[in-house]
């Protein structure tokens, strides 16, 4: 096991961020956190990265316990925070140097792991990280994070506010890492990217919800989901919120997702209650559901 | 040894980088110690004496005349009434009203007591203390003259036996205002600076991030904290030096005591003052927090320090907080070497109190740093 997180629970005063958390993250996994925004998510991985002591509970990540072996676990460890927290007013370069000093490196011994990623802003390792950008300084920042050869590396959020293409790069950059005998546990609150790991866990209100690859939540989901689209998705959701068979329906893009109460329904019902009801243009059909579908269900309760 | 000189060369980086930064570090404070030693000074000049002469006699006139011949009096105005004078002292236009009596003459001639009366606008006390004792100094000077007379005029009268003493201002010859302010104001400068800069510099990173992807490396307390002090360390010597340049150039401040002394005092004075600025960083969240408790500590340490007003007029509980004043200590120290050639010896009391707040200081500081947030 590379990461191994027994009862963990953390409270900012009336605040609990973290609570009673178990998780197990095998060797060179692509393990993803997936929950919103307040979720205990950062919480969580500050407490991995030795940042912030737990009020119970105990964690171990590459061997070392985040407590009391810290200093080592620091050795072994790459943090890349949600907030770009290199130095603005140093070059690529600079950072890049000042950092593998630090972890008493430098670049030319791990170039091959940074290769990848180094090359694409190499061209403008003269130029301050300030003056980056937001896709660039993320480049930056994993290069950093990597550039003492990690065992586990910890991304807390890495794609938020980045645009869809460099994500996506950025997802493919991961995957290649992976290859390379590293343990990554990244969080996110995008739900399309779960698919993309190898196994994801659902957290809410400092809770773990679920545990599993993304492919079997999928497979295990026992609800049906249903996509309306209609004339109006607002006015249909108020009549589908009145409706007695609803067990959940909420705007999905520029559709609708309906869950039903029962096991056993015929979907043309729901057409038939929505006509009744004066709504026109009703479609229905029935969707494999998507992690945010399950995401969405498993929060409700 | 390695990673404490990558956090210098970085921190010295991030300095000079910073484009405001060279001129606030030694434009500014230049700057400051040329105005305010130029401008802060106690010497008392252009005194406007208002008088009303009751008697007209050639003595009262001979006493107007020596006020008219001081270099610190303008030439005195006259008044015909003691309510018109009153009046403009009122008004702020006179700083004293000098009344004589009619019976003046009359009263020297027959080896009377004769009197004068002296109204002081005191509404700035330290002044009108000033200005009384000058004015004194001329009654006097006028007293010793106008005996002389006497002597001639009348053989019969007996002669006074007087004592007199004369003063001489050892380390200060000329009571320069700018001989004590300089050293003093070269402290403040420094001080201000220094605590500063380094109370503010961890909170920056702080504030920006950057400290939690410092934490999470494997790098030491010490070698971060060293790291991140040791610049500022260097700019306050730096300062140092600049400064000293400066009292000598433009405001000839004798140096007789030992140039190393200040330096090597002034480089343990430095290590309190940066653990002071690292003490409150390790208690700040954001950068205006840090300046602004920066602020509050130096403002009462500079205002009691005995820079601006002497430690011995100060009630006893404020010359007991001076003993724990380290800018009380440097604003000595400075004087003591460069006006009066103290050596070592003279100020191993100052230094050895200054060296047990360094480690004092500097140990709550690193207690206080908790790398584990």
């Amino acid at each position: 096991m590379s990461l191994h997180i027994n009862n963990i629970s953390k409270s900012f005063k009336d605040l609990k961020a973290v609570k009673h958390i178990s998780l197990e993250v095998k060797e060179n996994e692509l393990f993803g956190l997936i929950g919103p925004d307040g979720a205990g998510k950062t919480t969580l991985f500050r407490i991995l990265a030795s940042l912030l002591l737990p009020d119970e509970g105990s964690a171990n990540v590459a061997g070392f316990d985040v407590i009391k072996d810290y200093k080592k676990l620091r050795k072994n460890i790459g943090y890349m925070p949600g907030k770009f927290s290199l130095y603005q007013d140093l070059t690529v370069e600079e950072n890049l140097n000042f950092f593998a000093t630090i972890f008493d490196t430098n670049i030319e011994e791990n170039y091959d792991l940074i290769k990848d990623i180094y090359i694409q802003i190499e061209p403008f390792k003269k130029r301050k990280a300030g003056d980056l950008s937001g896709g660039m300084k993320q480049k930056l920042a994993l290069s950093c994070a990597l550039i003492h050869k990690p065992k586990v590396l910890f991304l807390d959020e890495p794609t938020t506010g980045v645009d869809p293409v460099s994500r996506k790069e950025f997802w493919d950059m991961l995957k290649k890492l992976q290859k390379k005998d590293i343990t990554i546990f990244v969080s996110t609150p995008y739900m399309d990217e779960a698919a993309l790991c190898d196994r994801i866990a659902f957290i809410n209100q400092g809770e773990i919800l679920q545990v599993d690859t993304p492919s079997a939540i999928v497979k295990n989901f026992a609800k049906e989901v249903i996509n309306i689209r209609t004339n109006s998705i607002y006015k249909s959701l108020q009549v589908l919120g009145k409706y007695q068979y609803t067990h959940s329906n909420y705007p999905f893009g520029e559709s609708l997702h309906y869950m039903d109460s029962r096991d056993d329904f015929d979907p043309n019902e729901i057409k038939k209650h929505l006509e009744d009801e004066g709504i026109e243009d009703v479609e229905v059909q029935l969707i494999t559901p998507e992690i945010e579908d399950i995401f969405m269900e498993l929060s409700r309760e | 040894m390695k990673i404490v000189f990558i956090i210098i060369r970085k921190e010295f980086k991030q300095i000079f980088r910073n484009k405001a930064m060279i001129p606030i570090i030694f434009v500014l404070p230049l700057l400051q110690l040329v105005i305010l030693s130029n401008a802060a000074t106690y010497e008392v000049k252009d005194i406007q004496v208002a008088y009303i002469d009751h008697d007209n006699s050639i003595s009262s006139r001979l006493l107007i005349e020596h006020i008219k011949g001081s270099s610190y009096f303008l030439a005195p105005i006259h008044f015909e009434t003691s309510r018109q004078a009153e009046e403009v002292i009122l008004k702020d236009k006179v700083d004293m009203v000098l009344e004589i009596p009619g019976d003046f003459e009359k009263n020297i001639i027959n080896s009377q007591h004769p009197q004068i009366a002296l109204r002081i606008n005191a509404i700035d006390g330290a002044t009108a203390g000033v200005q009384n004792v000058y004015i004194q100094q001329i009654v006097m000077h006028f007293n010793k003259n106008i005996q002389l007379k006497n002597k001639t005029l009348n053989t019969f009268n007996q002669s006074f036996s007087k004592t007199e003493s004369i003063a001489s201002f050892w380390y200060n010859r000329n009571l320069n205002y700018k001989t004590l302010m300089v050293p003093g104001i070269l402290v403040l400068i420094i001080t201000m600076l220094t605590i500063f800069l380094s109370s503010m510099n961890i909170v920056r990173e702080k504030e920006i991030g950057t400290l939690e992807q410092i934490n999470v490396t494997p790098i030491k307390k010490w070698q971060f904290i060293v790291g991140k002090l040791f610049p500022f360390w260097v700019i306050g010597l730096l300062l140092l030096s600049v400064g000293l340049l400066i009292s000598k150039l433009i405001f000839n401040i004798p140096m007789l005591g030992s140039i190393f002394l200040i330096y090597g005092y002034t480089s343990l004075y430095l290590l309190v003052i940066l653990g002071m600025g690292l003490f409150i960083s390790n208690f700040t969240d954001t950068q205006q927090q840090a300046m602004f408790i920066a602020w509050f500590f130096v403002v009462i340490f500079i205002l009691m320090s005995g820079l601006f007003t002497p430690v011995e007029s100060m009630p006893t509980w404020a010359k007991i907080f001076t003993e724990f004043n380290p800018v009380a200590y440097f604003v000595e120290m400075m004087r003591m070497v460069m006006l009066k050639g103290s050596n070592f010896q003279d100020a191993s009391r100052l230094i050895i109190k200054t060296f047990i707040y360094a480690v004092i200081m500097n140990s709550l500081a690193v207690w206080s740093y908790r790398k584990k947030i």
